[in-house]
């Protein structure tokens, strides 16, 4: 055979099993086409979607609880930005062995890893866990360095509630806490780290408002759970601001004034009821709620005897004393059983069957009117003027002047206090003795009433109308109804009565025979009227009462609460105030003189019915100091 | 007879004093546009592996790709018969650099492939391939159908392959050593060797496959079960295959947009840049993009085939044959892998995938098939034995 027949039959067969080979490939090349059409075309939608879990991830945020302010403004609940961790389950595979690793570096206590545990296995995907709050530095490079080893595991700012008043205004306002487990299933928003639930105050109250609605986050993520960007960040909306009545300064002077005190001190505008402040001794630092009570400081709350966690201006009940005297008056006068002129004797005791009920002091007043008994405050005068009105009538001027009665408060806790009526003792099958209605006469006995039912008692009387207490004056700014005077409606009680009763009490504090002249204001053309009260704690033994309630020889808690309630001005009220000191001895030794600089402040500072503060005082003195007690 | 004879003593001669101006002019330049083009691809791919940015893949890649371009055409001036005498001394320097890698060389990614020759790493096993189908270019460019039917004439060819197969398969490195062994088939089909005997040949192997399967790595059983079952391990070795689908399912039609492809940009897919880089392409382009790119590179193929046919001596068409399968097989195992067809192996995308070495082997490659393509007309002298 030829050479080159050869070389062109080799060549020809050449080309044949090359185009067979080649066509195979280009066959294995279609088979590669087909099945990127099979995964890009056919199947798109299905990986797209796989492509977007991958790297997009959406979790709810917490909205930003609404800030709670004093009327000018002053922040008493506010947010502070701290950094937290969380973990995000839809964004890792293995959660167990990442908590681990966060564990090794990051130092959390074994209950918190149990509710960690408990929390990742109750909710779901897009509900990130928080796995620690309050991350300082050392906690946060240790994270961001070990990303790698953390998938899923998300640094983010959270707000946590600050209260920079700290225990000044902590009852009234209240606190927030973690939602509890109930809680947390029953509203999977509360689940979200950093949310709070009001507990107290008006944290509680108002929660619904300050809450907020949640928002959301879609970040974008790497394989490694590290954060590449957000892509779209919907803060919610946060919850609304809610403006008190409270000023700032009253309410730190309050809390000034009752000092080591146990108490409480409520001043309201006497016009609309808005509690202008409300303090409460001894108290607390809310703070300490968000981040969890110690349980150190808790057992010291616990076992404290001045329960520093009670609001004691809403729910602490005490006998009023003389301070429920011009109710007593009032009745009887409604009644028509007393007037102005009607002259009672007061021979230093008052005989009842077999039991002698004596006067303060067992001092004579002599024959006096209804404005001297109360001006001297003759237990006497008064123990006649009880039996003469009876306890249901006591008791239905009480409720119409705001006392033992519901006054539909916008604070938790509110107690209702108590006056005895014919109908309760009937129904507790207790005997009424016409003795318990002469002690009612004084406000001892079965009567227990709060603070804030005794200022807005004494509000009502200085203004004639049915005032209620309110602590909430803005919501998102909008001004609440019950800041319009005119929304309250008038006192079911004779005005020449209310104008007796208010001379009285002028001269309580105006004249010098008056209980509480020392703690007369010093301000010009302004006057305060109102009155002392000191109340038993319990029934002293003989041999107390032989001492003539010389108190300063008693144990503490066996003195007597110290009253006073009152208003000013005394021709145009503006100002109401009821001061309690528990175991202060007398009224007019321990509470009058704080009212005296409630008032004094109060009347240079003027922040009734103002949501700006005044620039200048209206006088250019100081507030006055508290007297020295007399 | 004579005149073949005369002929063919003259024409080498002839052919010689062509000059490099006229060889210059004979090289495919079709064939060298599509390999820019290819590279212009990868460069796109890199730039956006690197979210967007030269450094540090694209731009590196592209110097190299151009320095192996000039290598390619500096080869391709290079006598075809001159490289052919190179042959068998190429086979046993690779053969040599195997074992070196063996002894020597540097461990990446658990596996010893990597000769580190100062500024660039050469992995043997690359350059393996070419050489293999030289050296059996080389044996076979007289062998009559006298030879390829005689199995003692095969017998020494298919030992050529399986020396380097099992060196590469020691390395260990699976996927190289099929593509190996693969292209030592196809030139012994090319060269006219029975059908049938490749036929029990892989019957044998897949009857044997469990006894084999016993001996591999334990990453590579790991790397097989995975494969079988992509869903059973997903953080682990199926890991990349999972997300790999997803980035080429994600690209739909006309992709997600360049720089965009967030499976690409947001790190979901580990060594994009070299094996996977095929991801980038079909998720940022779609699959408009991918079936581009599948089409170039068949068409770079089909170029290879081109050259081949119409070469006139055996050893040319041999040599065109290996390379040309070489790129098809770097094609297929890479793209079927990326696809989650076959198990994932250390396979890049030639001229797409950064890295120099599989560059190198594959530039190299495409030097020698210019080299035929230049000198598809000249005789080789020992052809007169015939």
């Amino acid at each position: 055979m030829s050479r080159a027949s050869r070389a062109a039959k080799d060549r020809s067969a050449f080309t044949r099993r090359a185009a067979i080979i080649g066509a195979g490939q280009a066959l294995v090349f279609g088979a590669i086409g087909v099945r990127l059409y099979n995964l890009q075309i056919t199947n798109h939608s299905k990986y797209a979607l796989l492509a977007r879990q991958n790297s997009i991830s959406e979790r709810l945020v917490a909205p930003e609880r609404g800030l709670i302010t004093d009327r000018f403004g002053t922040i008493l609940a506010g947010n502070q930005q701290h950094w937290r961790a969380l973990f995000m389950q839809a964004m890792c595979p293995e959660p167990d062995a990442v908590l681990q690793n966060f564990y090794a570096l990051v130092n959390v206590s074994d209950d918190e890893k149990a509710r960690v545990t408990q929390d990742l296995a109750n909710r779901p995907g897009y509900i990130p866990v928080l796995l620690k709050d309050f991350l300082d530095w050392q906690d946060m490079a240790a994270i961001e360095v070990n990303t790698p080893n953390l998938p899923g595991v998300v640094v983010e700012v959270g707000a946590s509630r600050i209260y920079p008043l700290g225990p000044v205004a902590a009852h009234a306002v209240g606190y927030v806490a973690r939602p509890n487990r109930k809680e947390a299933s029953a509203d999977t928003v509360l689940a979200l780290p950093g949310m709070r639930v009001g507990r107290t105050g008006v944290e509680d109250v108002q929660d619904g408002v300050l809450r907020g609605e949640p928002g959301f986050v879609q970040t974008e993520t790497n394989v490694h759970g590290a954060l590449v960007r957000e892509v779209a960040h919907d803060a919610g909306t946060p919850g609304q601001n809610v403006a008190l009545g409270l000023d700032t300064g009253l309410q730190q002077l309050a809390i000034q004034s009752l000092g080591d005190n146990t108490g409480a001190v409520v001043m309201l505008d006497a016009t609309n009821g808005e509690i202008l402040a409300m303090a409460s001794t001894p108290g607390f630092d809310p703070s300490l709620f968000d981040k969890g009570v110690p349980s150190t400081v808790w057992d010291g709350w616990m076992q404290d005897a001045k329960n520093p966690l009670m609001n004691k201006a809403t729910a602490g009940q005490f006998a009023p004393g003389s301070t429920f005297k011009p109710t007593v008056a009032l009745a009887a006068m409604q009644a028509g059983l007393l007037n102005a002129d009607t002259i009672l004797t007061c021979p230093g005791s008052f005989t009842l069957g077999n039991h002698v009920f004596w006067c303060d002091n067992h001092v004579a007043h002599g024959s006096i009117n209804v404005v001297t008994a109360l001006q001297v405050s003759c237990d006497v005068f008064f123990y006649q003027v009880g039996l003469m009105a009876g306890i249901d009538r006591m008791a239905a001027m009480a409720n119409e002047l705001g006392l033992a009665t519901d006054l539909g408060t916008d604070l938790p806790n509110v107690a209702k206090g108590f006056v005895p009526t014919q109908d309760w003792a009937r129904s507790r099958n207790i005997h009424w003795a016409e003795g318990s209605t002469v002690v009612q006469g004084i406000g001892q006995g079965y009567t227990q009433l709060t603070p804030l039912s005794l200022a807005t008692m004494i509000a009502r009387v200085a203004t004639g109308n049915a005032v209620g207490p309110h602590i909430t004056r803005r919501v998102g700014g909008v001004l609440q109804a019950g800041a319009d005077p005119d929304y309250w409606p008038a006192l079911d009680v004779d005005d020449r009565h209310l104008a007796t009763i208010r001379q009285a009490l002028f001269e309580v504090v105006n004249t010098p025979s008056g209980t509480a002249y020392a703690s007369r204001l010093m301000l010009p053309n302004v006057q305060m009227a109102g009155k002392t009260g000191t109340a038993q704690v319990h029934n002293n033994s003989a041999a107390e009462k032989q001492k003539n309630f010389n108190d300063m020889t008693m144990q503490w808690e066996d003195r007597p609460n110290a009253l006073f309630v009152g208003y000013a001005p005394f021709d145009n009220p503006r100002y109401a105030i009821a001061v309690v000191v528990e175991h202060g001895n007398f009224g007019a030794q321990s509470a009058a003189p704080i009212a005296q600089t409630m008032m004094t402040y109060a009347l240079q500072h003027d922040p009734a019915g103002r949501d700006s503060p005044l620039n200048v005082p209206l006088q250019s003195t100081t507030p006055a100091l508290p007297v020295n007690n007399t | 007879m004579m005149l073949d004879s005369s002929l063919s003593l003259r024409r080498p001669f002839r052919e010689r004093s062509f000059g490099l101006m006229r060889k210059f002019m004979r090289i495919n330049w079709l064939f060298v546009l599509c390999v820019c083009l290819l590279a212009g691809v990868g460069y796109a791919a890199l730039y956006s592996a690197a979210g967007g940015s030269p450094q540090p893949y694209a731009q590196g890649q592209i110097i190299r790709f151009a320095g192996m371009l000039a290598l390619m055409l500096g080869i391709a001036m290079v006598d075809i018969r001159i490289i052919a005498k190179l042959s068998w001394p190429a086979y046993l320097g690779g053969l040599l650099l195997l074992l070196v890698v063996m002894k020597f060389g540097h461990t990446g990614l658990g596996a010893k492939r990597w000769i580190d020759l100062g500024p660039i790493e050469i992995q043997p096993s690359e350059l393996m391939k070419l050489f293999l189908a030289m050296a059996l270019g080389s044996y076979f460019k007289r062998a009559t159908p006298e030879h390829t039917g005689n199995l003692l004439f095969v017998l020494p060819a298919v030992v050529a392959i399986l020396i380097p197969v099992g060196l590469i398969l020691k390395e260990p490195n699976l996927g190289t050593a099929v593509i190996t062994a693969a292209i030592g088939a196809t030139v012994m089909l090319g060269a006219g060797v029975r059908w049938w005997w490749f036929a029990i040949i892989i019957a044998v192997i897949a009857i044997s496959a469990p006894v084999l399967y016993d001996h591999l790595h334990a990453y590579q059983k790991a790397r097989i079960i995975t494969f079988l079952n992509p869903g059973s391990d997903p953080l682990g070795a199926g890991y990349n295959i999972i997300q790999s689908k997803i980035a080429l399912g994600s690209g739909g039609f006309f992709g997600q947009g360049y720089l965009h492809g967030t499976q690409n940009q947001l790190n979901f897919l580990p060594e994009k840049q070299t094996d996977f880089v095929f991801t980038i392409i079909a998720e940022e382009f779609g699959y408009a993009g991918s079936m581009a790119v599948l089409a170039l590179l068949l068409f770079i193929i089909t170029l290879a085939f081109y050259t081949a046919v119409t070469c006139n001596h055996a050893y040319g068409r041999l040599v065109a044959l290996g390379i040309g399968t070489n790129l098809f097989l770097y094609c297929f195992v890479n793209l079927s892998m990326v696809m989650g067809l076959i198990p994932v192996g250390g396979v890049p995308l030639p001229l797409i995938s950064y890295g120099g070495s599989a560059l190198t082997a594959v530039m190299l490659g495409f030097g020698v098939l210019q080299s035929i393509h230049v000198h598809r007309d000249v005789e080789f002298a020992d052809a007169a034995d015939y």
